[in-house]
């Protein structure tokens, strides 16, 4: 699990979960619960965005903006990538890139989420002291 | 007669089972606490210390200023581990409608891409508005032109998302810095 966090996560997860304490036990879970529950609406934006013809760039480019924002507050590693290179193509106008890349994107996002849930139902087994992610 | 060590008391005295230890004293990755001036320190779990034996002033007030939810969350989690009371608002224009209101604040978040007002502009009618809190713009633009344009608005500092209890602290050194508290 630990290497799997690493890959996914960086350090920014780390902060989060250093924002943990007796007063605020569930806060990583309530930020990155939140970050799916926005994050979704945003999805589905882009997703309706890249069915237009033609596609519109900048409409594109700003949408991946706020995905890649959110995303990297919680420290989302590879999504982020994703982000960063969907955002490469917008500039390039190359719409193809985007649709490969938006595909690519979901499924590290969707990944990320099983992962996560998996890790906070882990935490909540163990209790806080013992998190999977957390360094020795 | 011999001397015993004074360290080896203080070992004694600090130890786990030492009756006359405070029992709320916690003790960090194995470490022993050797001050005495920490028995009954129970001030650590109200004042969250951070970075060191560094305490922060808790009269500071916030305004969270940013559009998404979980960044807001996340801001405002920060700012309250420093012990900084702190509201939030969605956009340049509440953020503008709260200061006409009659609140005031000694620390700005502000984000720069918001919709209906953004963090420019609502920097600009801050600052037109005599508002002298410190301003500091966070956002993950990184292209030179847009955070020149920002700092230009009536920034005091800029930062980069995401932001770390590391950034918020030097953003409070130099609030404590210049005085602008």
């Amino acid at each position: 699990m630990t290497t799997a966090c690493k890959g996914f996560l960086d350090e920014q997860f780390l902060q989060l979960e250093e924002l943990q304490d007796d007063a605020n036990p569930n806060f990583v879970e309530e930020v990155v619960t939140l970050y799916y529950r926005d994050s979704a609406r945003l999805i589905l934006n882009i997703e309706q965005a890249l069915e237009r013809n033609p596609l519109d760039f900048n409409k594109l480019d700003s949408l991946m903006h706020q995905f890649k924002g959110s995303s990297s507050s919680i420290g989302a590693k590879k999504v982020k990538a994703e982000c960063t290179l969907f955002r490469e193509y917008c500039r390039a106008g190359n719409g193809e890139g985007c649709i490969r890349t938006f595909q690519q994107l979901k499924k590290e996002y969707a990944t990320l989420k099983k992962k996560l849930e998996a890790y906070f139902q882990l935490a909540r087994q163990v209790g806080p002291a013992e998190t999977a992610c957390r360094p020795k | 007669m011999e001397i015993i060590p004074f360290f080896s008391i203080i070992l004694f005295l600090s130890s786990p089972k030492n009756p006359f230890l405070d029992h709320t004293h916690t003790h960090h990755s194995g470490k022993l606490e050797i001050s005495f001036m920490e028995f009954g320190a129970t001030s650590r779990k109200k004042n969250k210390m951070v970075n060191g034996n560094q305490k922060f002033r808790t009269e500071i007030t916030a305004l969270v200023v940013d559009d998404d939810t979980t960044n807001r969350t996340i801001h405002r989690r920060l700012l309250q581990n420093l012990g900084i009371e702190n509201q939030e608002v969605r956009n340049g224009k509440e953020a503008i409608d709260i200061h006409s209101s009659g609140r005031n604040f000694d620390l700005i978040l502000m984000d720069m891409d918001m919709p209906i007002m953004n963090g420019i502009e609502a920097t600009k009618q801050l600052r037109a508005m005599g508002i002298r809190s410190t301003i500091v713009g966070v956002s993950t633009r990184s292209m030179e032109e847009k955070v020149q344009e920002f700092m230009e608005a009536g920034l005091d500092d800029y930062q980069e998302k995401p932001l770390t209890s590391a950034k918020l602290i030097s953003i409070l050194h130099k609030m404590n810095h210049n005085g602008s508290v």
